[in-house]
């Protein structure tokens, strides 16, 4: 076979614009490009605002990922103002973190991948009593009876017999690179349709704390949600009850549909373990402080870098060691196009070099994207649940090295099939199964300080402007689903001089450098990748989607005169 | 063309829509032809195909993506009722939708042509994000076409236009100053369609859906104010129904977080609240299955189902009047004066209540604008 070139474009099923482009030859992909097609400029509209108001602009970069990019920025004026914020808050954000974490990653597996692994037209042939046999095999989980999965049936093919195949149009049913079984693939059907009733109730734990989702508000200095036992329209009892109730309906749904599903599905492709592998190095900036943000060795998740897949030995990371680079990125930099930034000299100049719409290819061009190429001392990390699982792996973490050991068990692999595709997609849910364990420690956290008295959410000291010094600049981490995430703020007579955000997707979905070494994205696909039919491209979403993209999270910030440059250059 | 805004429900089967549409026999069966492929029946059932598309009911629905964030599309995963299940599955036929198609690339935006093909006139065109327009657009593409050819070639043949949230709306975050991508909203780029804003950054769940279903029970789209806001969610100032309106009214404030006041749940006008100047479901509807709402859980509303709120309801924590949407001499003269003086003779609520009355946006009935009149007014 010739050598064939592809384009997908759009990329569906994630957030965003995302168009990737390969070549491919004899049923492999050998070269790809992944190009982010919006950019937005927020961190450019940032410029002289009021640094408390950064976190309602920031969490708009993203809707699906609402609440990590506030947080960030919350810490990141926290960081630089010197506030700390009560005990209280911080185990509030840590409870709001950690069910978006849940409501997101199953969201992702269930709504936005399943359909990768999942035919959903050979359900319409599947035996629901056979299917009821096999889930209840795998789980305890009450709805998964043969009258459930039969009105599932009904209901698909009542659908599929309309005529109006609605979202799942043109989908490549059929292809051979689908592997379940049809009673598989209806368990998966129905679950899918459960998952949407379930994280629409688990998810009103945001809206217990922060009034709505998505976009939930929160603050600097701690959270506005104040707590009385003794007033109706505060936190109390009754809230309290509701979030318990939430926490334990989350925990039973990834423990018996999520995380059966995922081990279930991935022992019907392991080969997927060794595919995609891509860029050795893994960056985790870790997540949930046990009291302060600041306190880097009290996280849940812990902070450090894995490099060349070594699991022996955890390298130090260093937030000073990220810059970003703009080769083949729509931009421009003062000085040069080979310059690397550190985020507090960050540079946002967009320059439109491309070719004029409608594109062909972009994969002749030596700049094809609206994303930056963030390198940690050079070289390309990836960021995620997979990065996360790994560093914490290495590093000792009990709960991580049994959950690891659980699924390696349960599909007879070794750890090696962890550096995948499959390994990325079977990551993120080992990481939800922790932190919906967490989740009741953490509200147990917080039952217990109230009971003692203890109702602080707000420290007030320092949020007055006149309180402020001068000049300040603070950096805010967050590990959030889709990786680690990293907000940098300059703070001058009050108001924002500078921002600059480098988001999980920024590293994944990065460009080639001037060294030509490729982003996750990019190095995924050109390794050991399969592409049997280029125009039906299920293999290259597989790997994708395994990375969960954030696009709208790809854009970014400005020099200290930003507004005027940008001014130049946006005509 | 006069838009038509007869959506399936009135009776009208497929196959006499195409008929009276002038879509041929030939085409439509080369259409039904590739369904019948698509649904790994084999090209043999097309006749099969085409009988049951013939009485097809469900409208179509095809939904845009542009310059945007998708908590949109997320909050109409959180609406209860109608789900998303049962407004994909059972409502509407969501013939083109990024976030939850199964297939990606070409082979979608194909589902997207054949789709507005067959339905000419006929579907609702869902729109989330704003439109970029410096340097040609370029600031946002799909397929490699700017998205702003993207919804004039959608447009043409919609019935209707929903833009819903704000992004959609007035372009929102992008559109804040100095709104470096030229970013606008879609009424500012189609004239001559139909256009009803669900207002909100996201608008509740509920009531995207809410303005789905009105539309198809109805038989008609649903009044608006000056806005193009629906009166049946938008007509309601958040003060007006607030409940927290009696501390207001009792001169009760919470003038810190975290403060007496905050923690028996007082009146949050002096950190920041934007409720007297925003029309807005929230206090009514509330959020995510009526759990509660931005200001029940002690955060100031943020004003964000207005136009131009980042610009004009910043600083957040800013108590009114003093925030960006005011002209300075009023914020100085009239309202800052007036402020003054109710606050220094402690009568603040009913001096407050007054001033804000008067500086509030009025809100206006009327019917969303035809085509035909919109063209006209701009020509």
């Amino acid at each position: 076979m010739a050598k064939t070139r592809v384009v997908v474009d759009p990329i569906t099923r994630i957030e965003g614009h995302l168009r990737i482009e390969a070549q491919s030859e004899n049923g492999k992909i050998t070269k790809a490009w992944a190009s982010s097609t919006q950019f937005r400029g927020i961190e450019i509209i940032m410029q002289g605002r009021d640094p408390r108001d950064a976190w309602a602009f920031t969490q708009r970069i993203c809707g699906v990922c609402t609440a990590v990019h506030a947080v960030a920025s919350c810490r990141a004026v926290e960081d630089a103002l010197n506030i700390k914020i009560p005990a209280n808050a911080n185990t509030i954000r840590n409870l709001v973190t950690g069910m978006q974490f849940i409501q997101d990653h199953v969201i992702h597996f269930y709504h936005l991948h399943a359909l990768d692994w999942v035919d959903v037209v050979s359900a319409l042939s599947a035996d629901p009593a056979t299917a009821a046999k096999i889930a209840q095999s795998i789980s305890p989980w009450p709805n998964n009876g043969e009258p459930e999965l039969r009105a599932v049936q009904n209901r698909l093919k009542k659908f599929v017999g309309s005529g109006q195949l609605g979202i799942f149009t043109n989908g490549y049913w059929g292809h051979p690179a689908y592997k379940l079984p049809p009673e598989v693939n209806l368990i998966a059907v129905s679950h899918y349709l459960q998952a949407l009733d379930w994280q629409r109730d688990v998810i009103r734990l945001h809206t217990v704390f922060g009034g709505k989702n998505p976009h939930p508000n929160f603050l600097v200095g701690g959270m506005a949600s104040a707590i009385n036992l003794d007033e109706a329209a505060t936190i109390n009892a009754v809230r309290l009850a509701e979030l318990t109730g939430m926490i334990a309906r989350a925990r039973a749904f990834v423990e018996q549909v999520y995380w059966p599903d995922l081990l279930t599905i991935a022992g019907y492709y392991k080969e997927w373990g060794a595919i995609g592998s891509g860029v050795p190095n893994y960056l985790a900036c870790g997540e949930f402080p046990e009291a302060d943000v600041r306190d880097v060795d009290k996280l849940y998740f812990p902070r450090g870098i894995i490099l060349d897949k070594d699991l022996t030995k955890v390298h130090e990371y260093d937030q000073a060691k990220v810059r970003e680079y703009i080769h083949s990125s729509w931009y421009e930099y003062q000085k040069g196009d080979e310059a690397g930034l550190h985020p507090y000299e960050g540079e946002t100049f967009p320059r439109y070099t491309g070719p004029k719409t409608p594109w062909t290819y972009l994969q002749d061009e030596t700049k094809y994207t609206w994303m930056k190429a963030p390198r940690y001392e050079g070289r390309a990390m990836q960021v995620g649940p997979l990065a996360r699982m790994l560093v914490a792996y290495a590093s000792g973490h009990r709960d991580v090295r049994d959950i690891v050991g659980e699924a390696l068990g349960k599909l007879k692999v070794g750890p090696e099939v962890l550096f995948s595709t499959l390994g990325r997609t079977a990551a993120r849910g080992m990481e939800t199964v922790l932190i919906t364990r967490k989740m009741e420690q953490w509200l147990g956290e917080l039952i217990t300080r109230i009971g003692n008295g203890d109702t602080a959410t707000f420290t007030k000291e320092k949020w007055e402007p006149s309180t402020w010094p001068a000049k300040s600049e603070g950096y805010g981490y967050l590990d959030a689903p889709r990786g680690a995430l990293g907000h940098w703020v300059q703070i001058e007579g009050g108001s924002i001089s500078r921002y600059q955000c480098v988001v999980p997707s920024t590293w994944n979905c990065s460009p080639r450098d001037a060294q030509g070494q490729a982003g996750p994205y990019e190095a995924s696909l050109a390794d050991n990748h399969p592409l049997l039919d280029p125009q039906r491209p299920l293999e290259i979403l597989r790997t994708i989607h395994s990375f969960d993209p954030c696009m709208a999270c790809g854009v970014h910030v400005l020099d200290a005169e930003g507004r005027e440059v940008v001014e130049v250059k946006v005509q | 063309m006069t838009p038509s805004f007869d959506p399936w429900v009135d009776g009208e089967t497929l196959g006499e829509h195409l008929t009276s549409r002038g879509v041929s026999r030939r085409d439509f069966l080369k259409f039904c032809g590739e369904m019948a492929v698509v649904l790994g029946l084999g090209s043999m059932a097309t006749a099969r195909v085409a009988r049951a598309l013939e009485v097809l009911k469900r409208p179509s629905v095809i939904w845009l993506q542009l310059q945007e964030c998708t908590g949109c599309v997320e909050s109409v995963l959180r609406s209860a009722d109608p789900t998303i299940g049962d407004l994909i599955l059972d409502i509407v036929s969501l013939d083109y939708n990024h976030t939850l198609m199964a297939a990606a690339g070409e082979a979608v935006e194909r589902a997207k042509q054949s789709a507005m093909a067959a339905n000419k006139g006929k579907y609702l065109l869902v729109v989330t994000g704003s439109i970029p327009t410096k340097e040609g657009g370029i600031y946002t593409t799909i397929g490699g076409r700017t998205a702003r050819t993207v919804i004039e070639e959608a447009a043409e043949g919609a019935a209707a236009i929903l833009a819903v949230g704000a992004c959609a709306h007035w372009g929102s975050i992008q559109a804040a100053r100095p709104n470096p991508t030229g970013a606008v909203g879609v009424r500012d780029i189609i004239k001559n369609r139909a256009i009803v804003n669900v207002a909100g950054c996201p608008p509740i769940g509920d009531v995207v859906t809410a303005t789905v279903v009105h539309y198809l029970t109805f038989n008609r789209l649903p009044d608006v104010d000056q806005e193009g806001r629906p009166l049946f969610a938008y007509g309601v100032r958040i003060h007006d129904q607030c409940s927290r309106r009696a501390h207001f009214d009792a001169g009760q404030f919470v003038e810190s977080f975290d403060d007496e006041g905050a923690r028996k749940g007082w009146c949050l006008y002096p950190v920041g609240c934007k409720g007297p100047e925003t029309f807005s479901p929230c206090p009514i509807f509330q959020w995510n299955s009526r759990t509660s709402w931005p200001i029940g859980a002690g955060h100031p509303c943020i004003g964000c189902t207005e136009p131009n709120f980042w610009d004009t309801m910043t600083p957040f924590y800013g108590r009114l009047p003093n925030v960006g949407g005011y002209p300075i001499e009023k914020r100085v003269d009239t309202v800052g004066a007036a402020l003054a003086i109710g606050a220094a003779a402690g009568i603040t609520a009913h001096a407050i209540g007054t001033v804000l009355t008067q500086i509030s946006r009025r809100k206006a009935s009327h019917q969303v604008n035809t085509g035909n009149e919109t063209e006209h007014d701009d020509g």
